[in-house]
């Protein structure tokens, strides 16, 4: 559902963005882009939803080039929720920003209403409908923005960096919204690189240096490769690098959950009776 | 001697109905690493504003109870003259940075003072090589990565030779390589140059192995104040606390076979040693 055909993107100083970045994604994965700052990921996502072209080759979304479609129609199938929650507020209270582009896609009052009403209320915001966007904390302003794109339902929302200054309560619960999503067979792809949230998300994971994607596999395989992630500014998981220090068990590298790797270990000392 | 001496503060921001901070004490040795965790909203950022004194003196509200620091009541005291023992580092470096280049950033706050401008060349030197970014000198600040502007305003808030620096969630938008590359240059401050350290983070797996105290705070209140370890035998994650995941393998082994860690392991390394020590008991016939 949607296509990235050897896409390369150019900023208007000249520096290359994304680099020959071939990718197709299904309907109802869910796919983590990982790499360090300026590596292309924010980039990658923006290409998504039109906001920007693509300089060469092309993007499609359900078969749509995004060249031939606007933003406004792009925005129907795609959500994208900033890294910078601020830069997507505009209106004086929190109500009319997340009942702003319902109103712009033409729902009547009533399904408006209703739907601000729940979007705000998944995202524990219903006490400041009446307040300014604007004096929200760092992590309500982040669940506000997810609220304005969760009210119009689209097919794939895209998230960049959405842990950032999250505490991690609020880490487990985009986790949920995530798998809640996706069940309902959403596609979700976020950019991120909470190495640790990733890990627990268990997603596609897509690696990016430079503009150019470099890996892309499920979560473990990824993160089971040392080499390449550190080549990305990024560290494995602490619970794979526990597991790489068990071959005295006779344990293996991988990617499993806390409850899955005590059990092993403790059927592990059960062998040597202790 | 005791460096930070908070007594039964209470804050109310004004417009606010609640309070920020509800009955703080707290007390903190001169060369201490302390990590302060919490969720989002818990009064973490207001505790460190009431320590280099922007609490009472630039955000207005009910203010109660008394903190000193280093001797100096902050009530009482200037925020210019605070900022010679106390400096704080902020979660977006951008904030902070102004100036064309990296040295002029770091001398700007000397050059306030009216220091001499041997002193101020010392300082900047010193500051530079300390969070070893000598290199970054001639740089613009703003053509940096997110990890050297921090580090770069880190160097402007040492060069002020405080003996406390307060930094609130400094690594949020780092990377992971980046982050630990700061984390350490932070423990070196703490270890080398006996720095009195108060650092709020979300990130903890890689802060909490060097702290010697944790606290947590829910509500504006502090609810646990002590070593690590003995803390992360509960889950806090109601308090929006990570726990790191070795962390939780052992509190899974130790739920089924009781106490076989005595003390959770926060690294890998912990984790392996007491494991291993466990079969060597065993192979000793302990």
């Amino acid at each position: 559902m949607i296509r990235l055909e050897d896409v390369e993107y150019f900023y208007p100083n000249g520096h290359k963005a994304l680099d020959q970045v071939r990718l197709e994604i299904e309907k109802g994965e869910v796919v983590a882009l990982m790499g360090e700052n300026g590596a292309g990921k924010t980039t990658l996502l923006k290409h998504l939803n039109g906001l920007l072209k693509p300089t060469r080759g092309r993007v499609l979304v359900d078969g749509i080039d995004t060249r031939k479609a606007t933003v406004a129609a792009l925005s129907r199938k795609i959500g994208l929720v900033f890294q910078n929650a601020e830069d997507m507020f505009f209106s004086s209270t929190v109500w009319d920003e997340v009942a702003f582009s319902l109103r712009n896609f033409g729902y009547e009052e009533e399904v408006v209403k209703r739907r601000v009403e729940w979007a705000l209320k998944f995202m524990e915001l219903d006490r400041y409908v009446d307040q300014s966007p604007f004096v929200l904390s760092g992590g309500e302003k982040k669940r506000l923005a997810l609220a304005i794109i969760l009210a119009w339902s689209p097919d794939i929302i895209a998230l960049d960096e959405p842990t950032t200054g999250q505490d991690q309560l609020q880490k487990e619960k985009l986790m949920e919204m995530i798998k809640l999503l996706n069940m309902q067979g959403r596609t979700v792809i976020i950019s991120s690189h909470d190495v640790e949230f990733v890990a627990q998300l268990r997603p596609r994971v897509i690696l990016m240096k430079k503009g150019k994607i470099i890996s892309d596999g499920g979560a473990e395989e990824v993160f089971l490769d040392e080499e390449v992630l550190r080549s990305c500014n990024l560290l494995p998981p602490q619970i794979v690098s526990l597991t790489r220090r068990l071959d005295f068990l006779g344990i293996k590298p991988s990617l499993p959950h806390p409850r899955q790797l005590a059990e092993e270990i403790l059927s592990k000392l059960g062998e040597y009776k202790i | 001697m005791k460096i930070i001496e908070i007594e039964d503060l209470s804050f109310k921001y004004s417009g606010s109905s609640s309070y920020a901070l509800k009955n703080v004490n707290l007390s903190i040795s001169e060369g201490e690493f302390v990590v302060l965790a919490g969720r989002s909203g818990c009064g973490k950022t207001t505790l460190l504003r009431c320590l280099n004194g922007l609490i009472p003196h630039f955000y207005e509200g009910e203010f109660s109870g008394s903190v000193r620091v280093n001797g100096m009541n902050t009530s009482e005291t200037p925020p210019y003259i605070l900022a010679q023992v106390v400096g704080m580092v902020f979660q977006n470096p951008d904030n902070q940075l102004f100036a064309l280049t990296v040295e002029a950033d770091i001398a700007f706050p000397l050059e306030n003072l009216g220091l001499p401008r041997e002193v101020i060349m010392e300082r900047v030197e010193w500051a530079l090589k300390t969070l070893n970014i000598s290199d970054l000198r001639d740089r613009s600040p703003f053509e940096l990565s997110g990890g050297q502007k921090q580090k770069v305003a880190i160097a402007s808030v040492i060069a002020m030779k405080p003996k406390i620096l307060l930094l609130d969630e400094p690594t949020s938008s780092l990377d992971p390589l980046s982050a630990k590359n700061l984390i350490d240059s932070i423990l070196e401050l703490n270890r080398r140059e006996r720095l009195t350290i108060m650092i709020s983070e979300h990130r903890l797996e890689l802060l909490l192995p060097h702290a010697h105290r944790f606290i947590v705070m829910d509500r504006g209140e502090i609810l646990y104040d002590g070593d690590p370890r003995v803390i992360l035998k509960d889950d806090l994650l109601i308090y929006g606390i990570p726990t790191p995941r070795v962390s939780e393998v052992a509190r899974h082994i130790n739920a089924s076979r009781h106490s076989l860690f005595t003390e959770i392991p926060l690294t890998v390394d912990e984790f392996v040693d007491e494991l291993r020590r466990c079969l060597d008991d065993k192979a000793r016939g302990c």
